[in-house]
Formats: C-alpha cells, structure tokens, sequence
C-alpha cells in the first residue's frame, strides 16, 4: 500500500482502500522494518489510528477536507506537536512536550493529515547523516550500512522505507534536499518565509525553512500547498497568496531556460553523480528547455559564510537550554554549575563545537571579521542568483557531490560539511530548490538533480521537476528491506 | 589561531562544562574550522551591505490585543524543579 | 555645598527602563497585569520555549515613536532589533530582545527645572526592549539556597531611554528623573508606578577634578527605583569616590549596586567577560521602517506635555508656580484639577479665587488621602471633581463653615456622597439665622458676665471667648462672620 498520496485519495475517493487500513499497514511496516531503518524516534500509534478513523468518516460522509485527508506523514521531530514529546534528537529535549502545535502541524491536522509519528535527526538538526542523533542512527533503506544524509534523515529514510507516504523536514544548509538525494525522494527546501517557522525548533533563524519530503513530485505539490502561506505568528513569513502548485505541474519545460553554472561541477565529485546529472539536463533539454551556462562564483565562499552564520545564530538559538525551564537538568551546587553540566551532559560533541564557533565568532571584537562578514557574503551570493534569474528561468544543479555514504565515513567536521557545498547557497539566497531522484550510482545508490527557482517561484521548480520525473522511471525503483 | 585561554574563555561564555581533554579537542578542531572560515577574509565586500534576511519584508507588527495564557500547570510542565507555581533553580553566585 | 562637590565637579548621566502601558506584551500576546499570580501570565514565546518567534507589538513602537517626538528626538527612518545575550534565570532565551546599532530614536533633550532656571538634558537614544521575569530568593540573594522564577513579567514591553551624561548633581539627577516620569505620564505611554517597577533606573557616575576636561572613570549604579534612592544612592557614590581620589586611589570601571535599607553601593564584582552580549540583528524580527506619515499623525496627537501645562496654568488660571509643579506630578491629578475647573466655572459663586482655591483643596485635602503620582487612584477617587466643587459652593455661600468643611471631605471620601447629601443628612448647616443664632448671643453673654466687664474695660480678647463659647453651643454650626457682627452689636448696644 505505499504509494503516492494523490493515489491513496483518488483509492478512498473510490472506497478501494480506507485511511484506517492504510494508517495500519504503515504502522504494521513500521513495526516490521524501522528497527533496521530506525527512521522514528516516537510513533504515536494510537493518535494516528484516531485520526485515520476520522478521515474515514469524512471519506465516507463524501466530505473530505481535500487530497492529504487521510494521508499518513511523518515529522521531523523538531517541529513541536503538543502532547507528544519533541526532542530535536537531543538528550536536552529527551523528555520535552510541547504544549504547542507548530503552524504547520495545525495546518496539517486541519487538512486530516494522519500523523504517524516523529522522525530522527542530527541532533538539534546539526550534520549531514543523521549519525549525530543523540539517540540512534538512521540508515539509508538503500544500503543500510550506509548513511540516510541529513539532518532530515529520518523523513527521507521513512518515505523511501515505506515507512510513511509523505514527510516533512527542515532544510537549514541543505538538510531536506541532501537526504533526499541520498534516499531517492523527492525533496523540496521552499521560499525563505513561504512555510511559517512557528514552532520549528530553530537551528539557524534565518536560514531555516520548512519543506516535504514526498514519493513524487506530484504530492510534493499537494505537501506544499497545504503548510505554505502567511502566519501572523512567524514576522519572517512572506504575505503573498499560494498558488495551486498541483494545478501548474503539467505546464512543461518548453520554453524555459535553465542556467548551468559552471561552480556546481566540481573537481572530486562522484563522476556517476556528474553523469547522471548531465545526463537528466539533456532529458530537460530534450523535452524542449534551453540551457544557458550562468556563473556563480562566490558560491565558494559560501561554505564559509554558512559556517559563521550557522553557528552563530545556533549558538543564541541554543542558549535557552539551561535546565532552568524545560529539559534537562544536570545538578549544581550553584545555578552557573547546574547551567554548565546541564549543556555538557545534554549537548553531543557536534552541537558543542558548532555553540562554541559561534560563541567565538559573536564575541567580542570578531563580529566584524565573522558574522558581519559572512553576512556581506550573503548579499553577494544573493545578487549573483539574482543577475542569474534575470537570464534564466530555473538553476539546475547536482543536490550533493556524491552518493551516500558510509556510516562512520566522515568523522572529521570539514569533510561532513562540504557535502552540503551545493545546497547551502540556496540557503544563503533564500530561493527554493527542489532534489529530484535522477538515477544510481554503479553500486545502485540514488542520485538527485536540483532544481533553483526565484525566490516564491516554487510552481515553476515543481514544473521542471514534475516534466523530468515524468519523462524518466527512476521513482519505480524501490529499495527493498524485507 | 585561538588558544586554550580563549577556548575556557568561550566556554565560560556559553555555559558549557567541558573536559580536559574536550577542551583540547576543542581548541585544535576550532582552529582547523577557523582556518577555513578565514578564507572569507579574501572575499571583497567593502560597501556590500549585509544580508540578515533573504526576503525584503518590512514593518511586521501585531496588534496590542491580549490572548489566552498558558494555564500554570501546563507552564510548568516540563519544568525540572518546580515549586508552588514557580521555577526553582540553585543559588545564584554573582560573576 | 559639600566639600566634595566644592573639589569635584560630578557627572551623571541616567537610563530609564519605562514599562509601556500596553495591553499585551512585546512580543506575544500574554496581558501585563500587575500583580497576578506567579506564571499565570506566560505562553510558550514568553517562556522562550523550543520553536517559538516574537512578534513586534505595533502600540508598543508608537508609545515609543510618541515619547521620542515628547522628547524631540530624531525618529529613526529604520530600526531593527538585536539579541544582547547574557546567561541569567529570570531571562528564559537568555538572550533580550533589544536595539542596538539602529535604535528607534536618537538625540532629542528633555528640560528641568533647577536652581536659578531651566536646564535642557541631552537624550543619547531611545530603544525597545523586552523585559525579564522576576526573581524570589529564599532569602536574600547571599544567604539563599535556592531562586525562584515568575516569568509573568518576562516580555513585558520596555522602553529604555538613555540620557547624555549632563547631570551635574544627585539632586538634578532626581529631577530629571521627576519630570521625565511626569512626561510618559502625560503622554500616556506609562503609569510611572515605581512601586510596581514600572519606572527602572540605572546611574552612570564619575568626578573628575574641577576644571579638568577628561572624564573622569564612570561607575554604573543599579537598582535605584524611587526618587529617594536616586538622589541618595548617588550622593553616597560621589562621596565614596571623592574619598578615594583624595586617598590617591583609583576608581575602578565597574558596576555597583544601590543597596537602599543599608544606604550603600557595592560592588558587584562583575568579571569582565559578563558583558560580552555578542550583540547581533535578531533573525527572528524583520527591520522597521517608520512610515512618515505615521510619525507625523503620532506628532499631531501629543497632548500637552507638563511644563507647557504648568506655563499656562501660572499664566492663565494665576496659579503659583509651586501649585503647578505639584499637579503635574500626574497627569490625572491636572485632569482632576481642569475638570473641577471646569465644573466650577458653570457652577454658581463668583467673586471668590477658585484656581487657587482648588488647587489649595487639592493639594492639602486630596493629596492626604489619595497618592498624587498614582494615576489609577486619583482617577477614581471618591471625590469626583463635581463634589468637590459642590463642596465649595457650600463654603462660599455659607452653608457650612471651612472647618465643618474638611470634616465633610472626609465623610465624602469615605462614603462617595457629595457633600449637600451628607451636609443635609447629618444637619451641619451653619446656623445663619439671626434670630436663633441671637438667641444663642444672648443666653452666653447672661452666662458669661465676667467676660463681658472685661471686654468692656478694653480686653479685646475677650470677644474671642464669646465666639467660642457660641460655636460651642452650636457645635461648630454658627456662621462666624455673623456670631462677631452679632455680638458685636449686642456689646455695642448695652
Ligand atoms: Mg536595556
Ligand atoms: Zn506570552
């Protein structure tokens, strides 16, 4: 029964399938395959079994309320959901309940969306693997030996599993595009501002944006649709109507240009990924888009940039967890010690280093050479995209440099953070950008393209996506974890 | 380069207990992190105004109208040591 | 003048944290009642809860906007926030949302009033801020074993104003401070209950040599939170300072606290990375951009600010300058004091000094029983300006005398009736009527023949004896103009 979401409706539209008997075969699946994946860190059984007994009833009373009714996601558990524990894969948050829903966990219950449970991470949503969790690694369902990316690592794992018909993640540097890639799912980052942050633990405040992870593009439209949109509760989050992203999907590529820029093809990068994105811009090509070489070139700056920007704001973002208000606590003989065996014991090593970076880069007499440093960086890497779009409609790009990888394979921190060279920019502009499975390695490992769009052009990234995807078969090709 | 010294200096900043060996740990990994970080230092930015937000919004304001609080008990909820409607944390010795 | 003021020359300059009258607070929508139960007034943003992003309260920057045009600053075109970090348990992000590189107004001036003039006081900036919750020791914050917080306080909008350093004197400090509460009153931006904490203020202070230009080193104070403490706490620090220098020592660069029931500071042994607040552009807020129209509208609304009130009551109403300072200590007490005006003039009785005879009434009887800088309890005081107006109608057309008069006021405060209702009731009338009050004459002067000889042999005073022992018998009722010309008529006559 896993299947796209759009199909799953059109089966309770039909009576061929029920929310309650698809809610149950994702739990049983759950229960059969994630001590192998170990994409979860809670399933709320019971919650989701509840809420597919309510869609049941507006599937059968003809009242839907539209295409995610029913559908059994899972969240990146750094989004809070009030009454079940949040942890942001962290000992810190161990024990925390929100007493909040996130906006966009509001918006998806509003649309009967059948919560199945919350997803791993790196902890506090900090690596590229999802091996920084502060309670288990999750693996690829691809190879389980190897890594899932990350930090989203448990929604791509889940949905590439079977393990959930849609997800969601966060994507700060490129952590729903990267896992994507990596698991072989289609993963979108939106507009900076398009999807409210409200209650999305924050790793990176203004980096941070919340997007789907789905099994095609067709229900990355529908996953968008329903959370995009103004909230009065996040400033950040842009007043601009959203347009029926499914509704634009069939609109093709003839006619558009997409930009190649030259700094995205990088001298060690995996020569099956380089191939097989070659080869999908021909596909592109081929279904009548004109490709136009564009340049990027402080794109190799950006890493940089990102990691003075990251943990900066992540070391403010982070400072609140002192086992004063909520989360652990690590006793003291006075408040000072309390505070700091607390963030020792609660804290893992990465999250240490990245507080500690940007502790260094905020204090006194280095903010110049740092974070406002970085931050002028940023305008030049926005302006480069910006001078881009003004020639081509869509970037596309590889969405990593190579395929998964081995668990315990990056142990040194620089050699983990250049897997994200490709997708951080995006970040840094703040545009949306979409991975799109676009073939295997040799040894059968999937590939994503990325798509780049200007900024709130999300209908115009899924169109591309959404042409390729149709115009190729990879999406039928599955993992196997029996 | 940043030393031990500013390594204890920073984590005293931060709240952060760290070992003997962390500390160590920390000071060489901080130093490679830096050393590429100061690459930055090349890039030309002079009269490049900064970008704290990717998105052009302005004059984000709310109306002065109040809403419901959280009950106190749920307030408190996750609270590691409370008491009687408060936030109980060890004594406090000023820095 | 002290002999370390006649050495030293001090330097003070002020910064107010003003807690702004709005519903909600700063950044969420929990109200800002005073006085509920702890953590009753909290949600997860002001609890600074995982996820959680603030929202900028729009009255919040026009009180802001409203204060910096009282004050005559710039009004920045754009402002933003900023995170100013600091570990403490009563700050739930540890960090304070707050402005710093680009704050809401900048260089504006406030003028006091001071020994042989006016003095116009620079304003440095005018920002916003949160506030932070509150913090109870099991004891003192030395002995305590453990701290407990309230967070209902914490988010609460603040409004921090930052003077130059051009106060010369504790004593101009306190002023400045006088008027420049009497100002966010008046434009309704602040109660200025410092009781409550509503009104916070720091001190920056040094001295330096008489004559000598550089600056001397400047100690900040904390914790002075009544006019009082103010003027206390810093003349204590320019005498412990100018000790120091005269003992040839060095003033430390640091921070101090006012402790008020021992009458000292000390210091707060702050290290000196504590004030590392790695300030930078808050993520989670985008920047303002302050519509000129919408300060121009802001500016077209300021009410009229005190001096400009107490200029135009000495000019208009005759009023001593002294009167004038004290009803401007708030703005409802000038309210208090146009209203009566107000009523008075369509009340009947002419011939008499009523503004200065309401502000005498307002000053020596409404001043006792109510707090003239309580801007909620002169608004509803008892005694609504129309009752006491009628209060002085019966003085002036002789129902009743000034003594019974203050006894009324305050059987009127206590019960809220006017005073004709409680005259009426409780038969207070003066006796006026010339036959009865005669009568009464006659019955002490047949009782009184001593008194009477001895008047008649030149001892004046006796008369006085007379008149009181009629106002006795009339149990204060007698009109005491009519009891002297009657008795003197009767003396006269025989
Ligand atoms: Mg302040
Ligand atoms: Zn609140």
């Amino acid at each position: 029964m896993h299947r796209p979401i759009h199909e799953l409706s059109a089966a309770y539209r039909r009576g061929d399938l029920t929310p309650v008997a698809v809610a149950e075969d994702y739990l049983a699946r759950i229960g059969a395959f994630d001590g192998k994946v170990g994409a979860y860190l809670t399933v709320v059984r019971e919650q989701a079994l509840a809420a597919a007994r309510e869609s049941e009833l507006r599937w059968r009373a003809g009242s839907p309320r539209g295409p995610l009714d029913g559908a059994p996601i899972a969240l990146k558990d750094v989004l809070c959901t009030a009454g079940v524990r949040t942890t942001a894969g962290s000992r810190m948050l161990e024990r925390f309940v929100p007493p909040y829903d996130a906006t966009i966990v509001e918006r998806l219950r509003a649309a009967g969306a059948v919560v199945l449970g919350k997803t791993n991470l790196d902890e506090f949503a900090m690596g590229s693997s999802t091996e920084h969790s502060a309670f288990h690694p999750t693996r690829n369902p691809w190879d389980l030996a190897r890594v899932p990316g990350g930090s989203s690592g448990g929604s791509a794992a889940a949905v590439a599993g079977g393990l959930a018909a849609g997800a969601y993640g966060s994507d700060t540097g490129g952590s729903i595009r990267q896992p994507a890639a990596f698991c072989g799912v289609v993963g979108l980052k939106p507009t900076y501002g398009r999807v409210s942050r409200y209650g999305l633990i924050a790793l990176a405040s203004s980096l941070d944006q919340i997007g789907p992870f789905a099994q095609d593009v067709a229900d990355t439209a529908l996953l968008l649709g329903v959370v995009a949109g103004h909230d009065r509760r996040d400033a950040t989050s842009i007043q601009a109507p959203v347009p029926d992203y499914a509704a634009e999907l069939t609109k093709g590529v003839a006619g558009l240009t997409l930009g190649l820029p030259d700094e995205y093809f990088i001298d060690g990068m995996d020569p099956d990924v380089e191939r097989a994105v070659r080869q999908a811009i021909e596909v592109l090509q081929g279904l009548g888009a004109r490709i136009e070489r564009v340049s990027l070139p402080t794109t190799r700056h950006s890493l940089a940039a990102y990691y003075v920007i990251l943990p900066a704001e992540a070391s403010s973002n982070l400072a609140r967890y002192d086992g004063v208000k909520f989360g652990l606590r690590v006793p003291g003989r006075d408040l000072v010690e309390m505070q700091s065996r607390t963030r020792a014991a609660g804290f893992g090593a990465e999250v240490k280093r990245r507080i500690m970076l940007g502790t260094y880069a905020l204090s006194a007499g280095y903010y110049d050479a740092y974070y406002g440093k970085a931050q002028s960086v940023r305008t030049l890497v926005r302006r480069e995209f910006a001078a881009a779009f003004a020639r081509v409609d869509l970037i596309v790009a590889p969405t990593t440099p190579n395929v998964a990888f081995k668990h315990g394979e990056k142990e040194d921190p620089l050699s983990m953070y250049l897997n994200d060279v490709f997708t951080i920019p995006g970040n840094l502009a703040g545009i949306p950008g979409v991975s799109v499975p676009c073939g295997f390695s040799a040894a059968g490992l999937p590939i994503g393209l990325q798509v780049l769009g200007r900024p709130l052009d999300e209908a115009r990234v899924l169109r591309a996506a959404y042409a390729y995807e149709q115009a190729t078969t990879w999406r039928s090709r599955r993992p196997e974890l029996a | 380069m940043i030393d031990r010294k500013d390594v204890e200096h920073v984590a005293r900043l931060t709240r952060l207990a760290l070992t003997e060996p962390e500390l160590e740990r920390m000071r060489e990994q901080l130093n490679s992190i830096l050393a590429h970080l100061d690459t930055l230092r090349a890039v030309p930015t002079e009269g490049v105004e900064p970008t704290s937000h990717a998105v052009d919004v302005v004059n984000v304001m709310r109306e002065d109208e109040p809403a419901p609080c959280l009950p106190r008990d749920v307030a408190l909820a996750n609270a590691p040591d409370p008491s009687d409607g408060l936030f109980r944390v060890p004594r406090i010795i000023e820095e | 003048m002290s002999a370390a003021a006649s050495r030293y020359e001090t330097v003070i300059g002020l910064e107010v944290h003003a807690q702004l009258s709005t519903r909600s607070k700063m950044f969420c929508g929990c109200p800002t009642t005073f006085g509920a139960p702890p953590n009753t007034q909290t949600c997860p943003v002001c609890l600074g809860m995982p996820g959680v992003l603030p929202v900028v309260n729009r009255r919040a920057v026009e009180f802001g906007i409203r204060t910096a045009l009282a004050f005559s600053c710039r009004v920045n075109e754009a402002c933003r926030f900023a995170r100013k970090h600091y570990y403490y348990p009563d700050m739930p992000k540890n960090y304070q949302i707050s402005q710093y590189e680009e704050p809401l107004a900048e260089d504006g001036f406030l003028e006091i009033d001071v020994e042989g003039g006016a003095r116009s006081i620079g304003i440095q900036r005018l920002h916003l801020e949160e506030d932070v919750g509150k913090l109870l020791h099991e004891g003192t914050l030395e002995t305590a074993q453990a701290s407990l917080v309230d967070f209902n306080r914490s988010g609460v909008a603040l409004m921090e104003t930052v003077s130059r350093p051009d106060l010369s004197s504790p004593a101009e400090a306190a002023s400045y401070l006088r008027a420049f509460r009497s100002v966010l009153i008046f434009l309704g931006v602040c109660d200025g209950n410092m009781e409550e904490g509503s009104l916070r203020c720091d001190a920056n202070v040094s001295i330096r040599p008489r004559g000598s230009a550089p600056l001397g080193t400047k100690v900040e104070i904390k914790n002075l939170n009544s006019f009082r403490n103010v003027q206390r706490a810093l003349e204590f620090e320019v005498r412990r300072q100018a000790q120091a220098l005269d003992a040839g020592e060095r003033i430390v660069q640091e921070t101090r606290l006012w402790e008020a029931d021992r009458g000292y500071t000390r210091s707060m042994r702050t290290k000196e990375f504590a004030h590392d607040y790695r300030y930078f552009p808050e993520p989670d807020l985008v920047p303002l951009q302050i519509d000129r129209r919408w300060v121009e509208e802001i500016r077209a609304e300021l009410p009229e600010l005190p001096r400009a009130w107490r200029r135009r009551a000495v000019a208009q109403y005759g009023l001593p300058p002294y009167d004038a300072e004290v009803l401007t200590q708030s703005r409802a007490l000038v309210d208090y004091y146009e209203a009566a005006l107000r009523e008075s003039s369509q009340a009947s009785g002419a011939g008499t000094d009523r503004p200065k005879v309401l502000s005498n009434w307002i000053m020596s009887e409404l001043l006792r029983v109510l707090p003239g800088d309580d801007e909620r309890a002169i608004k509803s005081s008892p005694i609504p300006p129309r009752h006491l107006v009628g209060l002085l109608q019966l003085i002036e057309n002789s129902t009743i005398s000034g003594k019974i008069a203050k006894d009324v006021f305050q059987k009127m405060f206590d019960t809220g009736q006017d005073a004709r209702t409680i005259v009426e009731r409780e038969g207070l009338t003066q006796v006026a009527d010339e036959g009865a009050l005669g009568r009464v004459i006659d019955s002490v002067m047949a009782a009184n023949p001593k008194a009477i000889e001895d008047y008649r042999r030149g001892k004046k005073e006796a008369k006085g004896a007379l008149i009181g022992q009629v106002m006795k018998e009339t149990r204060g009722k007698a009109n005491p103009a009519l009891v002297n010309r009657l008795l003197e008529d009767k003396l006269s006559q025989t």
